[in-house]
């Protein structure tokens, strides 16, 4: 553990669907902490529920049972409104399938997290521009999504990721659409975000992703199985 | 023949599916159809009718006025003249009875019938010494009943009875076919659509008359020994000279008739044009939306062999189909409405019934719906047909275009605007046929209001006189517009519902990210009502000036202008009933969780 406090806790978390019979429990009673500065790899097959967890975690979906507490804050209790500010604020999603806009430059989609966060449109450009700088796209800030390779489009995910300073960036399978060489690329970003002390925890079944972290927890049928670390 | 089969019943099970995307298309090219139909229903509707009236009446072939009833010598005695009545004195006059003012042609009859124009009566008896007999159309918009009393410059009388004849055009055309607007009228403010005919004995005629206001002219009425030359016998004896006698013929007379009926058209033929301009935005929308559903399907059919030109022959055999179902509702419907509006009005007696469906009339409906149903269909179906079976099957949403400069300007504006803006952007067709569904029900909206403005400034101008007095004409043309008006606004209320649902369909992902990113899903919903707010703006604005304009085509010289305040209220009206309807199905959409939409996108 890297911090004093933790960044993120979870207790009993329960995610379920369906009703009676078809009732399918796709996370199921997992107890979390992670510090601050720390890097977490959950790690598990396909379909274990470690993306549903992950989105749980996010606050972009509503666990059945169970609390959150991110930065000492129960975000479980939150509306739906104080639940999209803390995403803003406190949280950045890097996706597997990059979720970039098309129609937008690599520029325009870092910067739009800092726009929604209600920074001036300058003020969210020269962030953009930093970070993409620091994920060594300075020159490719004015290219589409399209135009980019699949590593580079995941760096500008990382970047947008980042913008607004979060306390703690989400990252689910951000290397299952790579190549080796783009794989590369993305764990030596994730090295840099460990060695500034950003807090990360990432989804993944890639060894070679979990090994970059402080941490990995593996995942099986919706609960954590045992940990290694 | 078997590709055939499948490709019926892959489109018969398609618009199963969307049972409520083929209603609204069926309901879009119905209404079109049915108004199509019911404006080429009405050509020469009246004919029969008149024929009927002037056989009732003993019709004259020819009318003339005199200035003198020494010129009716030289007439009845012209070749091809084979009886006459008349000369009849002529005074114009101003009537009032329930504190309506108008003017009046008022004829001097004897009390016994004559050979020629003996105009019939529906209620009450023959002029009476004392009495005057109205014209039913006449009577109709002053309210008169047998009975009543009424001044005839300050004179007073009873009403008789009510007729009809078939030697003048009715109230309110009675100068159709050119009539001098006497001075005396003027003072009063009567125009040329605030005059009507009474009859009255030629000496209660004669004793309004003074040197101020004399008698105006006489009518003498002939028959010809071969009515279909009444034309020519017009030109024969017509004349330029100062006073000549003014002759016109049976056949004009029966056109002026017909107004009633032909105004009726040139308010429907731009009603159908509108509905059918209207119905090919919806259903261009409808498809392109139905198609955005369908990616995983046209997929699927692509992974399992079928050819482009499969894909593109479904998706417009379906619509083509219901396009032609369309067309037969629309074309009996149109035929069983058309007695509501061949009324030939009180003026004649007898009606026309039904018309007959021709072959010329199926065509005409039957393209039209072809033509709504293909042009909307064709650029979805192509666009069907050439996806990538990849990205079908994925689900991806198609391709989007950027807008650079609209992009960077919209980072300036509030998360749900600078949201809806991009969002019209990323679909411009969407969004032009958007602007143009609305430019057409705004258009719709303004006629009417510039209509009902022309109206007020016809009916009561400067003055008070003809106030309150109906008038069967724009009576009619207004029904029509406004049961119009309320179609287009009911399908244009219908389809932004629908385009509001297709837009949340291929924002889907992008509405997840942004959530995912932080934007609550108030933000998100009002950034969908936004985007179609912001289509419908340049539609609002561009409907206003067509309205105007298409008044002015319908209205052939009468002039109006609605209230400014009016005008406000269609603009800022228009653009809230968008927001209220959109906002439906964008929170719908807005309930969906972000995981669902993200992870099917990392598929």
């Amino acid at each position: 553990m890297k911090g004093i406090s933790p960044v993120l806790r979870a207790r009993g978390l329960r995610r379920d669907y369906g009703h009676q019979a078809g009732l399918v429990h796709a996370v199921d009673g997992v107890d979390l902490e992670i510090a601050r500065g720390e890097t977490v790899a959950i790690m598990g097959p396909s379909g274990c529920g470690k993306s549903t967890l992950l989105y749980l975690l996010g606050g972009l979906d509503r666990p059945s049972g169970g609390e959150i507490w991110l930065d000492g804050q129960d975000i479980t209790q939150l509306k739906e409104r104080r639940l999209a500010y803390v995403r803003r604020e406190a949280i950045g999603f890097v996706f597997q399938a990059f979720q970039l806009m098309d129609e937008l430059t690599a520029v325009e989609n870092v910067e739009l997290p800092a726009l929604l966060a209600g920074r001036s449109p300058r003020a969210a450009r020269r962030r953009a521009e930093e970070l993409l700088e620091r994920v060594g796209l300075a020159d490719r800030s004015r290219f589409l999504p399209t135009q980019l390779s699949g590593g580079q489009r995941q760096r500008v995910a990382v970047a947008r990721a980042l913008v607004a300073d979060p306390a703690l960036v989400l990252a689910d399978e951000p290397t299952g659409n790579l190549d080796s060489a783009a794989t590369a690329d993305v764990l030596r970003l994730f090295a840099s975000l460990h060695q500034a002390g950003q807090t990360l925890v990432i989804v993944t079944h890639d060894t070679r992703v979990a090994a970059t972290a402080d941490r990995t927890i593996p995942m099986r049928d919706g609960a954590f199985s045992n940990r290694k670390g | 023949m078997g590709r055939l089969l499948l490709i019926c019943r892959l489109a018969a099970r398609d618009t199963r599916r969307h049972l409520a995307q083929a209603i609204l298309l069926l309901l879009a090219v119905t209404a079109a159809t049915t108004v199509l139909t019911l404006g080429l229903a009405l050509s020469g509707v009246t004919s029969s009718p008149y024929q009927q009236t002037r056989a009732a009446t003993k019709g004259p072939d020819v009318v003339a006025t005199l200035s003198d009833p020494g010129q009716a010598k030289s007439l009845v005695h012209a070749s091809g003249v084979t009886g006459y009545s008349g000369p009849f004195p002529q005074l114009d006059a101003v009537v009032q009875l329930h504190g309506i003012t108008a003017g009046v042609e008022a004829e001097g009859r004897a009390q016994a019938p004559v050979a020629v124009d003996q105009p019939k009566v529906l209620s009450g008896t023959w002029v009476q010494p004392g009495g005057v007999v109205i014209e039913r159309e006449f009577a109709d918009a002053l309210g008169a009943s047998v009975g009543d009393h009424l001044t005839i410059n300050g004179h007073q009388f009873t009403v008789d009875g009510i007729a009809v004849t078939a030697a003048t055009a009715p109230y309110p055309n009675i100068c159709y076919s050119g009539c001098y607007i006497n001075p005396f009228w003027y003072s009063y403010g009567i125009t040329a659509h605030k005059i009507g005919l009474v009859w009255m004995t030629e000496s209660d005629v004669t004793s309004l008359a003074t040197k101020a206001n004399p008698m105006s002219g006489y009518i003498l009425n002939l028959r010809l020994s071969q009515p279909g030359q009444a034309a020519a016998f017009v030109s024969q004896y017509s004349s330029n000279a100062n006073n000549a006698p003014l002759l016109t013929s049976w056949q004009q007379i029966a056109s002026s008739d017909a107004l009633l009926i032909s105004d009726e058209q040139s308010v429907l033929t731009p009603g159908a044009i509108l509905l059918g301009l209207l119905a090919l935005a919806s259903v261009a929308v409808l498809v392109g939306g139905r198609l955005a559903e369908n990616r995983r399907r046209v997929g699927l059919l692509k992974a399992a062999g079928g050819t482009p030109g499969l894909i593109g022959a479904t998706f417009l055999a379906g619509n083509l189909i219901l396009a032609l179902i369309a067309a037969a509702i629309g074309l009996v419907a149109g035929r069983l409405a058309a007695p509501l509006l061949t009324n030939p009005g009180a003026a004649l007696v007898g009606s026309p019934g039904a018309p007959a469906i021709t072959a010329g009339m199926v065509a005409g409906v039957v393209g039209v719906a072809l033509v709504v149903a293909l042009a909307s269909t064709l650029v979805p179906a192509i666009r069907a047909a050439r996806s990538s079976t990849i990205s079908a099957l994925n689900d991806s949403a198609r391709p989007v275009r950027r807008r650079g400069r609209l992009i960077s300007l919209s980072s300036r504006l509030p998360i749900a605007v600078l949201f809806g803006l991009r969002l019209a952007a990323r679909r411009p067709r969407r969004t032009l046929l958007s602007a143009a569904g609305i430019a057409v029900t705004v258009c719709g909206i303004v006629a009417l209001l510039t209509f009902h403005a022309a109206v007020d400034a016809e009916l009561h101008g400067t003055t008070t006189a003809g106030a309150g007095l109906a008038n069967p004409v724009v009576s009619r043309d207004g029904q029509m517009l406004v049961v119009i008006t309320v179609v287009l606004a009911i399908l244009a209320a219908i389809t932004a519902i629908f385009t509001a649902w297709a837009t949340v369909l291929d924002a889907r992902r992008a509405s997840a990210l942004m959530r995912a990113l932080g934007a609550t899903s108030r933000q998100v919903s009002a950034g969908l009502a936004w985007a179609q707010v912001l289509a419908a703006l340049p539609g609002a604005i561009i409907g206003i000036p067509l309205g105007i304009g298409l008044f002015d085509v319908l209205s052939k010289g009468a002039t109006g202008f609605p209230q400014s305040e009016w005008l406000v209220v269609t603009f800022i009206g228009t653009l809230l009933v968008v927001a209220g309807l959109t906002t439906i199905p964008a929170r719908i959409a807005a309930r969906v969780p972000p995981p669902q939409v993200l992870q099917a996108g990392a598929d």
